[in-house]
């Protein structure tokens, strides 16, 4: 196997440089058997427990200021994604636009953290948001199915870091994952990740055909070994996309991940998260599962296409004290 | 965006209104709302230490008369009644609880200091549950295996006490109707009004005069009921120690008895098991309802080699708990039930310190005024200590460890209660294996404090006997 190189999180300020993984983990990924050996000690995910504590997170009661902060921070996290066939240039421009500035009424609306599209429009992007601080966030290796060879899937990547992409959304091998082969997946991570340069790594791990919340908590412990920088739940073109009890899941991997090594890594659920409510909720399952240093986009996204109007739409509410319907907010 | 942020949750307080709360509650006997003879008791709101409402008290006289009445109702319209008839009734107090289910969880959180998340979630759905499930017994008792025509057994007399005052009347109410029994009911001392309550539902079902009756009051008004020649069945819930003086009062009657009384319930958790669910099942069973569980898992039994790594995770996790404002849809833990219940609880915890448990308590914020204890975990705890082995009755937990599953058994049945066990292991054999030799009414696997009607609830020595809910807990009100 190859060694993975270390995440780039140095760009996150006040995150302890990651050194050398310490020994119960650097004996993990010495070969195969070792790392099939580790992922299956770690302990089990009861599924009725985790759904059990996902369901009674969801009965917190956000209101006033702490809805109002819940909002502003869900926008600055929202990885603001198109992600389709008929994409052009023109609509990338569109949503980058839309990026910059969330809401044209309200110059106070935080940028959303980045825009994640295809990479052969990765250039519109980076046109399109340059000297923003927002992020240009590009699906590579094969995107969605990961069904490709390890050359095509490291081109793919270069293709979209030199176009500029500053993270790349990378697939796992789904068929690797699920036949056992957990050496293979983690080196194809280690591999993209290097790949990657200066470029952060989300890495994603299609939940919904891993199908068991075990699976869910083996492949975030993979990724993060191989060195991603963030664990990411879906594509969006497979259902059931990310979950309360699937972010609760990998939240908890990146909490003791953080105990085992004093590294931060992130956690982006991405595709079905499209109100607010839905969003506070994922955000008062970082705050108590994972804690509240994660309470920040360097740690936790969300991808996302309509959720931004929806948390705009309910901002204004906030604001105003009464509902002004989709008319009054940017279709784009 | 700073990078350490503190994200406080504005407060989110249910509004007190929708309790409907009265200045002053009576009792209920024969289908009236009356005075009684006894001295009037203030209830207090033990999350401020405000007075509540004034509520009346039986004096013996209104114990006889309540007794009475239900016998003229057992021997009148509700003891000839078909079975499909009584159990329209009990749907019907079913339905009630439901439709006036916010004002009976708000009225619930402000009597007894219980978050208002589980009044609403669990005190009251599942209070309405058990009359749901128990009127669809009412005309199938022929079919429960209790003989061709099992006969009711006449007067209930039922004491119930202050931890979940009105899903414990449930607990007592709908097998009794359903098989068909009249009842009186005395509710705790500190917690009256939700079973007044009840009453007003039991009036607004048009149950016929004398079905069930509600006496408020003390200690020798439970004594006088439970005394009373015309009561044919005693059902309580409460302390072993009074649960032994009925047992004594009662010997020689031909009254029939059940009990329901303390616990020290193991938790055991097995180094296989779902470590992270693990924690939120311990969490839940000994700090929901402040710990105010008879069958709360008070004993934390955890195998060796994870125990630093379980003990660490809890403590993170407890510290996330919610302490404060019963109202407040955001409390996890609530307030104590009274300031008796508090000052055992420090002298108990104290007690744990002297004997050289290693405590540990959540850093939370307390409010000012009520009655509050913040959530405490004790380990290097051994099973000599008092912490090990008296029921505690709040939110404290005794955390012991184990090295091996014989070891586990020995140490979990080493107590005289026997009421719950839990069980965490990802190994579906030692599960069966453990719940085997567990002595311990009910054993949860890889859960904690889930309840249903349709399981039978009970405990062994000095837990008490008999079982309430399931088929097993008609047994209880019918002449088998």
């Amino acid at each position: 196997m190859v060694a993975p190189s270390t995440p780039s999180s140095a760009e996150a300020p006040g995150t302890p440089a990651p050194g050398p993984p310490p020994p119960a983990l650097a004996d993990a990924v010495r070969d195969d058997a070792s790392l099939r050996r580790f992922l299956h000690g770690l302990p089990g995910v009861d599924q009725v427990g985790v759904e059990g504590r996902s369901a009674a997170l969801a009965t917190r009661s956000i209101k006033r200021a702490s809805k109002m902060w819940a909002i502003d921070t869900a926008i600055s996290m929202v990885d603001l994604t198109t992600l389709e066939g008929a994409d052009t240039p023109g609509k990338v421009r569109t949503l980058a636009a839309k990026a910059r500035r969330p809401d044209p009424d309200q110059p106070d609306v935080p940028r959303v953290a980045a825009v994640c599209v295809y990479p052969d429009v990765v250039a519109a992007a980076v046109d399109g948001l340059a000297g923003t601080g927002v992020g240009v966030a590009s699906v590579a290796t094969a995107f969605p199915s990961g069904r490709s060879s390890l050359q095509v899937k490291l081109a793919d990547t270069r293709y979209a870091v030199e176009a500029g992409a500053t993270e790349i959304d990378m697939v796992i091998d789904r068929g690797a994952f699920l036949t056992g082969r957990y050496g293979q997946v983690f080196d194809e991570i280690v591999q993209i990740k290097h790949a990657c340069g200066d470029a952060h790594l989300k890495v994603i791990l299609e939940t919904g055909e891993l199908a068991t919340y075990d699976n869910v908590r083996r492949a975030s412990w993979l990724a993060l070994l191989a060195g991603g920088d963030f664990v990411k739940t879906s594509t969006g073109k497979v259902s059931p996309a990310a979950t309360l009890p699937v972010t609760q899941v990998m939240l908890q991997a990146v909490r003791d991940w953080r105990d085992l090594t004093g590294e931060l890594r992130g956690v982006k659920p991405a595709g079905g998260i499209r109100t607010t409510k839905d969003a506070v909720k994922h955000l008062v399952a970082v705050h108590e599962v994972a804690g509240p240093e994660w309470l920040t986009p360097r740690l936790f996204r969300f991808g996302a296409s309509s959720l931004l109007n929806d948390l705009l739409m309910q901002r204004r509410t906030q604001l105003t004290g009464h509902y002004s319907g989709p008319d009054y907010v940017t279709v784009d | 965006m700073t990078d350490h942020t503190v994200w406080d949750y504005a407060p989110a307080p249910e509004s007190r209104d929708l309790a409907n709360l009265k200045p002053a509650y009576r009792m209920f006997v024969d289908g009236e709302f009356v005075e009684g003879t006894g001295e009037p008791l203030k209830s207090i709101n033990p999350g401020t230490e405000e007075v509540l409402a004034e509520v009346s008290t039986a004096g013996p006289s209104d114990v006889d008369a309540a007794v009475r009445a239900a016998r003229r109702a057992h021997e009148g319209p509700w003891g000839s009644m078909r079975g499909s008839e009584r159990a329209k009734y009990v749907y019907r107090i079913a339905r009630l609880i439901q439709e006036r289910g916010r004002e009976l969880a708000v009225l619930e959180s402000l009597d007894n200091g219980k978050p208002i998340r589980e009044s609403r979630d669990v005190d009251v759905p599942t209070a309405a549950a058990h009359f749901f499930y128990h009127a669809g017994w009412a005309d199938k008792l022929s079919h429960a295996g209790f003989g061709p025509d099992p006969r009711p057994l006449g007067v209930a007399g039922q004491v119930v006490p202050w931890n979940f005052p009105l899903l414990m009347a449930a607990w007592k109410i709908a097998p009794a109707l359903a098989t068909g029994n009249t009842v009186v009911l005395k509710p705790a001392e500190t917690t009256p009004l939700s079973a007044l309550v009840l009453a007003e539902i039991v009036a607004q079902a048009e149950l016929p005069p004398g079905v069930v009756n509600v006496l408020p009051g003390a200690g020798d008004v439970g004594a006088a009921l439970v005394g009373h020649a015309g009561v044919d069945k005693v059902a309580f819930t409460g302390s072993t120690e009074v649960g032994k003086l009925i047992q004594g009062q009662l010997a020689g009657t031909r009254k029939k008895l059940t009990l329901e009384l303390g616990g020290k319930a193991a938790n055991v958790v097995f180094d296989d098991a779902p470590l992270d669910q693990a924690v939120e099942g311990i969490v839940n069973g000994i700090f929901f309802n402040q710990g105010h569980v008879c069958c709360a898992g008070s004993r934390l039994l955890v195998q060796e080699s994870v125990a630093e790594e379980l003990l660490e995770k809890l403590r993170r996790r407890v510290s996330t708990l919610r302490v404060g404002d019963p109202l407040d849809k955001n409390t996890d833990v609530g307030a104590i039930n009274s300031r008796e219940q508090l000052d055992k609880i420090r002298e108990l915890s104290a007690a744990g310190e002297a004997e050289g448990a290693e405590r540990w308590t959540s850093a939370c914020a307390l409010p000012d005024r009520g009655f509050y204890f913040a959530p405490t975990i004790f380990s290097d705890v051994h099973q000599s200590m008092r912490i090990a082995r008296e029921e505690i009755f709040g939110p404290v937990l005794s955390v012991l460890t184990f090295r091996t599953p014989d070891e586990a058994v020995a140490k979990a049945n080493n107590t005289p209660y026997g009421l719950s066990a839990g069980i965490w292991t990802e190994k579906g054999s030692r599960i069966l294996w453990m719940a085997q030799r567990m002595r311990a009414g009910v054993v949860w696997a890889n859960t904690f404090n889930r309840f249903d009607p349709s399981a039978p609830f009970g405990g062994y020595q000095e837990s008490g006997f008999g079982r309430e809910g399931g088929r097993a807990g008609l047994e209880a009100y019918l002449d088998v």
